[in-house]
């Protein structure tokens, strides 16, 4: 049954997005698609792709937010795909048992065979992370690239998943959120990663790196200092005796 | 990264290991022009996935949304099928499908006619290509000068200035060192040709956490936005900007003099002699050589001379006297005394540019002074000796780690010549080029500034039958290498290397229907055009473009320009105009070279080439552009494409040309495994399995240079030999930096009168005062003849990184991220004109109107309105539907800019940079008027139809189905929509 | 949320049909009806004819009708799980009592226990219909205490018309029995208005800043959503309904579901014969309307997380 699962292992993979570098590309979620409209959840099904509003399925979207303003407003780009969540409500409202996370790796998946396309599942996703294939009736979603991450016919290099492969500004991390001391786990720790909507009790797995705060000014206050400091100018100023140092070729 | 990932098969059994594919085949991505090397998996003979190759140069593995998205590009229902010629009217899209030896025989017939009586009746321009040393060449061959490829509307003076000033550019053609710099200063870049090593370039910088990163940009989206700062400049006043930023460090003297006196003309003595035919020029001794005053000896010397003490200000007496001096006494300065002058002059201080740049003066001085602290504070010093050009070898590499990278925010202006060469100016003095942390070029650039030839073309290059003596572009340095009559007239169809735009360094694509169609300078008779959407997106005027294409002359009823031929793979705007169309194949169908002599991959650690290969056959009868122009060659006879019996010389097409041909002794269009047996790089005899060797090496080659030279390549010794010995330049003496622009010079002198080569009257002005051999600043011409009170908004576009041009919406995948464009508006300015977001609007120019929804931001400069880049279409192109949005909501903000600037005592230049011809694309000024009533979308009702052999879109993708195991129920599940 | 009609019909006409199975179990119970195989078939028609046809509804807009059957598996986890089961199940008693009533005309003894297990069924099933939408965090105006009660009442005050209205017809109850009815109609109303109360004042639950946890920068506002077409989370949970048109069918929902039916059916009480039935009749027919109407804006108010996403402010 979709309870989750009773002792869920230690190990919890999940992607680590870092929104300070983020230059909202769409790669991740195009390669997303590429890789998965031929991989496990095939196909990601596009309605009209040629005609009036074409709507696809895609596991992996790109929003971007403007937030504060004035000086210190900014402009943040803003990858969206499922959390991966450790109490996924997702899974626990399913009637089948076609929505499910896994125990070994905590990956929350959908079984296509036997999901019957109720979509309660995403009216229980705060996140909008459940994509449904009208074509195929059933609930899809981001499976981690669970076909790539484990794939003995890839080299050992590409089994990661797509999106993070991808990335050309490398602002995507794959790894156990479990193991405090994996990559990405620093990362969250270095960086303040945080959840989004923790009010929502899911847990997600997934973590943000929080825009960096911006230097106020790189240059020392004495540089800043004497090159602010006015100068009368104009050539021959005896201002400008640095122009008459001795110099060689 | 975490290993084992188990079965887990209490609710499903995952396959955890499929099969990717059966097959994988390297070759290079041509989803934009960054040109990424990728691995294309094959699964059952269809595209099962396509991904970055993690060993190329360029990408190292990752791929960007257009990239990834190859897939859906290669199957796009747009693909054109059969050669097609024009039964309808033109631009009514009726075409018959006819054979491709119909095709070429026709081809053949209009272009060996011309060819035996007037070849520049030939008007042969090519767009995105990437085979430009192949097309040049072809030109050339055929004996016309009007060639050119999309360079002149692309960013054509950021190149030239680069090239006039520093013998490199930015472009792809440089790159930050992203490792070691310090500080990043970004202009008016979206996403460039770069597309995938900016991303990874500012990924690193910004990891590693140690530099800062300042973008100057109208709009904070993209790239601006993850920023360390955001400058929301006013467009087209960053020569001001860059000024101000100039001034404040020669007031505080945070200036590398030794890099200047090293590197640069700064020493060099300039003639002061007012009114005459030699001010302004260097002054010279006998040899020619340039002269400095040595404040050691109190002599004036050879300015190479590596012994001396150049002074760097004061004045000098001259006893020589120049011709048209009188023989007076003339003074002579250095080159850095009337910069100084020029740029201490307080018009130049923050407080006086604040105003109009919209950037407040503290600011200005705070980025100056940060500017000083990064380069002279932060030094980075790299333990690599080096040996210069004079001989000296130094232990340690020290650079000033300012880095500075600008594209089409300063080159779509009318000042972006002058505003790129400011910027460089600003790098030479921080003494930040080609040093560790700054701006690096990429081979085979550094080039002398400029480089040499000059562009073929004056009368007695061009004759009958025969080819031309020499390339059609190249680099003019004076008034006597313009391509005009005596009585300054073009003689090229575009007029490029004219008193209209003498550094046309690219040729100008964008006036050539224009021109045709107005017989001026004269009449052609065939326009032959490749890749480019010309009666679309890369024209200015696009409504009126598209009447010019379908005028005819009321006596005979001919049409204006009377032959089209066009070479497209898909079915763009721009189809409907031609009257022969030759279809391509798609990128992943053919063979194609990424050269050295063209726009190569290289990198600032080592030159790089690459190929594609084909990884799918056709499914079409189409072929690929470059077989057909060799073909085309044989059938012309031209001599470079035929052998002694007048057969074909390549007879294997273009492959057997790629390996075969060599355009100087020892060097052809790959650099890679030359030589009998494939061991020599760069330069060598041809080598027949040298293609083989690409591929294995996943279809690029890599040279690596040694660490000594790396860094300071415009004066690095082991470098310029290496350079001279691949060909790249004629001799390995130092590239001296061109801090002082004398060609300017020249010209400015001939616009005042002095010179044996003069522009027309009406010309003069304009010549005398927009070149300068400092950077000067001048308001966008559209500023000066547009009421600014009546078009008080800058209107820009700005490449959508998931978009490539117009050629992205034939894409499933790409079209449901940008299906249609907004007006995108600062929210108080908004506010201002009483405007909410989502209401229609109409955007008006004095040129004309197109309609558009509004939507607000915070992030733009308050003068300004922008949109994405060639989203609109015309309805029926591109095989979308008569209702997509991309012609029914979107809008192409082309229409709006015009192609030429109002009458001036009855003449119209073209709307460009007045030095390099470069389109002026963003000089556009607008008023935006909230309409409800207004119609969305491009305004037609009817649209084209489908070309012959152009089937019906599909209704629903289940692309990726047919890759599940059979059996599964998905695999062949029927259709099922909403 | 997006008010998908086969839905709103579901739960409607479910809940009304076991509301009066509730209703006929009291009836035997209180031996208000005489159990004669004519009274059965007309009032077992009707409760479990709509039962039937909203159960056999809600499987239309699944995806997979054919593997309906897979969604008794997950009972001890999921509420829409547990819904269906307690539905098949509620048929077992709900067929014995039948039996009793129809066939051997009797409510005696264990007949009459099937009856009141069928009743206890009813409100079980209606119970989890509401659990579905309550226990869904997602969108908080639906974890209201109140949801589950007012499945509840509203099943009951829509049955109880119903039966009343039928037995009225054919075989009419004592008339006070209306003012039950009318009692359980004002109940349900009166607890909808306080669920409107409610959720007009509730402070919001997340925020675009808390969604996106950019609310360290300042106030969050969404700039470019990933594509410029819509896709099926906007579609289903980005349905958005004005205030003004809300407030407006509350209103209507008010008029044709209380104001209409209560002094219908406390009139029907004051009467007998045909005039009771009438107006039971006019008082049933509004209080659907009515219902259809309320359920419609349970749906259309509702704000999903998710569209938090997509330029919604709060939820
Ligand atoms: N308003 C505004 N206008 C602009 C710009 C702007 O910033 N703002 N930018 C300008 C610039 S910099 C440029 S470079 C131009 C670009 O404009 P274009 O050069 O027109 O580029 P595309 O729109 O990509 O069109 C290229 C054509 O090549 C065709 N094509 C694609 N693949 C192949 C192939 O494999 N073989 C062949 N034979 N054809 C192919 C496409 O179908 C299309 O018709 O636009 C310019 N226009
Ligand atoms: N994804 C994608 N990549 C592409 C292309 C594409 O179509 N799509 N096209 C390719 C081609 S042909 C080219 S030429 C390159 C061009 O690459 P970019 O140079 O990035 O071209 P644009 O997108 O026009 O970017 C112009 C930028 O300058 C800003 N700008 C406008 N006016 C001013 C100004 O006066 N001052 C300053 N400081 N900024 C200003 C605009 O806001 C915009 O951000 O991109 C190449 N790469
Ligand atoms: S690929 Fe990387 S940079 Fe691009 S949108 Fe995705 S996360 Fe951001
Ligand atoms: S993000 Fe949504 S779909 Fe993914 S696990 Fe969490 S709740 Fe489930
Ligand atoms: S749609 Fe499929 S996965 Fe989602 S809840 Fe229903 S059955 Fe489960
Ligand atoms: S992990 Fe795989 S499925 Fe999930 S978003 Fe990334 S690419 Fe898509
Ligand atoms: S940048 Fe993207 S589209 Fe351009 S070549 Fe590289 S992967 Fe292809
Ligand atoms: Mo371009």
């Amino acid at each position: 049954m979709t309870s989750l699962p009773n002792n869920p292992g230690a190990k919890k993979l999940g992607l680590v997005i870092d929104l300070d570098i983020c230059v909202g590309c769409h790669a991740c979620a195009v390669n997303c698609k590429e890789w998965n409209t031929g991989g496990h959840s095939a196909p990601l099904t596009d309605e009209n792709p040629y005609g009036n509003d074409p709507i696809g399925v895609w596991f992996n979207r790109v929003h971007t937010y403007e937030a504060g303003d004035g000086a210190n407003g900014r402009t943040v780009h803003f990858p969206r795909s499922c959390l991966h969540c450790e109490e996924p409500a997702c899974v626990t409202v399913c009637p089948t048992g076609a929505s499910y996370k896994r125990e070994s790796d905590g990956i929350v998946l959908v079984n296509a065979d036997t999901c019957i396309g109720c979509k309660l599942c995403s009216w229980a996703c705060p996140y909008g992370a459940r994509e449904y294939d009208y074509a195929d009736g059933v609930m899809k979603k981001c499976t981690l690239c669970i076909d790539r991450i484990g794939n003995d016919n890839l080299p050992e290099r590409d089994r990661v998943p797509a999106c993070v492969s991808t990335c050309p500004a490398s602002a995507r991390h794959f790894g156990d959120l479990g193991d405090p001391n994996s990559e990405v786990s620093r990362l969250v720790e270095e960086r303040g990663g945080y959840d989004l909507m923790p009010e929502m009790g899911m847990k997600p797995v997934n973590k943000y790196l929080p825009p960096r705060t911006r230097p106020v000014s790189t240059a020392s206050n004495t540089t800043a200092q004497d090159i602010t400091e006015p100068v009368s100018g104009g050539s021959g100023s005896r201002f400008l005796d640095w122009v008459d140092r001795a110099l060689s070729r | 990264m975490p290993d084992d990932i188990r079965p887990d098969s209490k609710y499903e059994n995952v396959d955890l290991s499929p099969p990717v594919s059966d097959e994988v085949k390297a070759t290079t991505c041509y989803m934009c022009a960054c040109r990424c090397g990728i691995k294309v998996h094959l699964k059952d003979g269809s595209i099962r996935y396509i991904e970055g190759n993690k060993d190329h140069p360029v990408n190292k593995g990752v791929l960007c949304a257009k990239g990834s998205a190859g897939i859906m590009q290669h199957y796009s229902p747009a693909r054109l099928s059969q050669p097609l010629r024009r039964v309808g009217p033109r631009g009514s899209g009726e075409f018959e499908a006819i054979s491709w030896d119909e095709a070429l025989s026709t081809a053949e017939e209009w272009l060996s006619d011309i060819r035996r009586t007037d070849p520049k009746k030939l008007a042969f321009f090519t767009g995105r290509d990437q085979s430009q040393s192949l097309t040049g060449f072809w030109a050339s061959q055929f004996g016309t000068p009007n060639h050119a490829a999309h360079g002149g509307f692309c960013s054509v003076n950021m190149a030239a200035a680069g090239i006039y000033t520093i013998g490199g550019s930015f472009w792809e053609f440089g790159e930050p060192d992203w490792e070691h710099t310090r500080y990043f200063l970004m202009f008016g870049v979206a996403e460039d040709h770069d597309s995938n090593p900016i991303k990874a370039g500012l990924g690193k910088l910004k990891t590693a956490g140690k530099a800062k990163f300042v973008s100057v940009n109208p709009v904070r989206t993209g790239y601006s936005a993850i920023a360390d700062e955001w400058v929301g400049i006013r467009p087209g006043t960053d020569g001001l900007f860059v000024m101000a930023l100039i001034h404040e460090l020669l007031r505080t003297g945070h200036v590398d003099l030794e890099f200047l006196a090293r590197y640069t003309n700064a020493h060099w003595l300039v003639r002061n002699a007012p009114g005459t035919a030699g001010h302004g020029l260097f002054v010279r001794g006998r040899n020619g050589k340039p002269l400095a005053f040595d404040r050691t000896t109190g002599q004036i010397v050879e300015a190479s001379r590596t012994d001396i003490d150049p002074a760097m200000r004061g004045s000098f007496p001259l006893h020589d006297s120049a011709p048209g001096d009188g023989g007076t006494e003339t003074h002579s300065v250095p080159a850095f005394q009337l910069l100084l002058d020029r740029y201490l002059d307080a018009r130049y201080s923050p407080d006086a540019v604040a105003a109009k740049t919209g950037v407040d003066a503290a600011a200005i001085r705070r980025i100056a002074a940060e500017l000083a602290h990064a380069a002279f504070e932060q030094e980075v010093t790299l333990d690599v000796s080096w040996t210069d050009w004079a001989g000296r070898t130094h232990d340690k590499m020290v650079g000033r780690p300012v880095s500075m990278h600008a594209m089409r925010g300063i080159s779509a202006h009318s000042n972006g010549f002058q505003t790129c060469r400011a910027i460089h100016v600003l790098q030479m003095l921080l003494g930040s080029i080609d040093c560790p942390g700054g701006f690096r070029y990429k081979p085979p650039f550094p080039r002398p500034a400029p480089p040499g030839p000059k562009p073929a073309g004056k009368p007695h290059q061009v004759s009958p039958g025969a080819p031309m003596a020499g390339p059609p572009l190249g680099f003019v340095t004076a008034p006597e290498d313009l391509l005009v009559d005596e009585s300054g007239k073009a003689l090229r169809i575009d007029k490029a290397y004219s008193w209209d735009a003498p550094l046309a360094a690219h040729g100008m694509m964008h006036t050539v229907i224009r021109n045709a169609w107005a017989g001026d300078p004269y009449p052609i008779d065939v326009l032959f055009m490749f890749m480019a959407n010309m009666s679309w997106n890369s024209s200015m005027n696009t409504s009126e473009t598209m009447k010019m294409l379908t005028d005819t002359d009321p006596e005979t009823g001919e049409y204006k320009i009377p032959k089209i031929i066009y070479a497209d793979a898909f079915q763009s705007e721009m189809t409907a105009y031609a009257d022969l169309i030759l279809p391509d194949t798609t990128y992943l169908e053919r063979w194609d070279c990424i050269s050295l002599l063209d726009r190569p991959i290289s990198d600032a650690e080592g030159p790089a080439d690459a190929i594609r290969q084909p990884v799918v056959e056709p499914d079409r009868d189409v072929r690929p552009f470059q077989d057909v122009l060799i073909e085309l060659g044989v059938r012309l006879g031209l001599p470079a494409f035929v052998n002694s019996e007048g057969g074909a010389r390549y007879p294997g097409g273009y492959p057997d040309y790629l390996a075969n041909h060599e355009r100087a002794p020892g060097i052809g269009p790959l650099a890679g495994w030359r030589g009998e047996n494939g061991d020599s790089h760069g330069h060598g005899a041809a080598n027949p399995d040298q293609l083989a060797r690409y591929i294995e090496n996943g279809c690029f080659w890599k040279g690596e240079f040694t660490p000594s030279q790396r860094y300071f390549k415009h004066a690095n010794k082991d470098y310029l030999e290496y350079a001279a010995q691949m060909g790249w330049i004629a001799s390995p003496d130092q590239i001296v930096l061109q801090l002082y622009s004398e060609p300017q010079q020249r010209f400015k002198l001939a616009g005042q009168g002095f010179g044996r080569v003069l522009p027309p009257v009406r010309f003069r002005e304009r010549i005398a005062s927009c070149f300068d051999p400092l950077p000067v600043w001048y308001a966008p011409f559209e500023d000066s003849h547009t009421d600014p009170a009546a078009y008080p908004i800058h209107a820009l576009t700005q490449r959508p990184m998931a978009m490539y041009h117009s050629w992205g919406s034939q894409n499933a995948w790409l079209r449901q991220i940008h299906g249609w464009n907004r007006l995108y508006m600062n929210q108080k300015s908004a506010e201002g004109h009483g405007l909410k977001d989502g209401d229609k609007v109409r955007v008006e120019s004095p040129y004309g109107s197109v309609s558009a929804v509004i939507a607000l931001m915070e992030g733009c400069n308050t003068d300004t309105v922008w949109t994405w880049n060639a989203i609109g279409k015309q309805k029926g192109a591109w095989n979308l539907s008569k209702d997509a949005p991309e012609s029914n909501k979107g809008f192409l903000l082309n229409h709006l800019i015009t192609d030429l600037l109002p009458p001036k005592d009855g003449y119209r230049f073209v709307n460009a940079d007045p030095i390099t011809g470069q389109a002026a694309w963003f000089d556009l000024r607008v008023r935006v008027i909230k309409d409800d009533s207004v119609q969305l979308g491009d305004g037609n009702t009817k649209a084209l139809p489908r070309a012959p052999g152009v089937k019906p879109a599909k209704k629903l993708s289940r692309y990726g189905a047919q890759f599940l195991p059979s059996g599964n129920w998905r695999r062949n599940r029927k259709g099922g929509a909403t | 949320m997006h008010p998908a009609y086969s839905v709103i019909f579901f739960t409607t006409a479910s809940g009304a049909g076991y509301g009066a199975l509730v209703w006929m179990a009291i009836f035997a119970a209180t031996g208000t009806v005489t159990p004669t195989a004519w009274t059965g078939l007309a009032a077992f028609a009707v409760a479990l004819g709509l039962v039937t046809a909203g159960l056999l509804s809600s499987t239309f807009h699944l995806g997979h009708p054919e593997r309906a059957w897979k969604a008794f598996s997950q009972w001890r986890s999921s509420w829409l799980s547990r819904e269906g089961v307690a539905a098949v199940l509620a048929y077992v008693p709900a067929l014995l009592f039948a039996l009793g009533w129809i066939v051997f005309e009797t409510f005696e003894g264990a007949w009459l226990i099937a009856g009141i297990v069928t009743a206890l069924a009813a409100l079980v099933t209606v119970a989890c219909t509401g659990m579905i939408y309550a226990s869904l965090r997602a969108i908080p105006r639906w974890t209201d205490v109140t949801v589950v009660p007012i499945y509840l009442v509203f099943a009951l005050a829509s049955g109880g018309a119903l039966i009343f209205t039928v037995f009225a017809i054919i075989a009419p109850p004592a008339p006070e029995w209306a003012w039950a009815v009318a009692i359980m109609i004002a109940a349900a109303w009166a607890l909808k208005f306080i669920y409107w109360q409610r959720i007009d004042a509730a402070a919001p639950v997340a925020t675009a800043e808390s969604a996106t946890g950019l609310g360290r920068i300042g106030r969050v506002s969404l700039f470019e959503a990933p594509h410029t077409s819509d896709n099926y989370i906007m579609r289903e949970m980005g349905f958005r309904i004005a205030r003004k048109h809300a407030a407006r069918l509350r209103i209507i929902a008010l008029l044709l579901g209380a104001a209409v039916p209560v002094p219908a059916f406390l009139a029907a009480g004051l009467f007998s014969g045909v005039l009771t039935a009438a107006l039971a009749l006019a008082g049933v027919a509004a209080l659907a309307a009515g219902i259809l109407v309320e359920r419609w804006l349970f749906f259309a108010e509702a704000k999903h997380a998710a569209s938090l996403f997509y330029g919604t402010d709060t939820v």
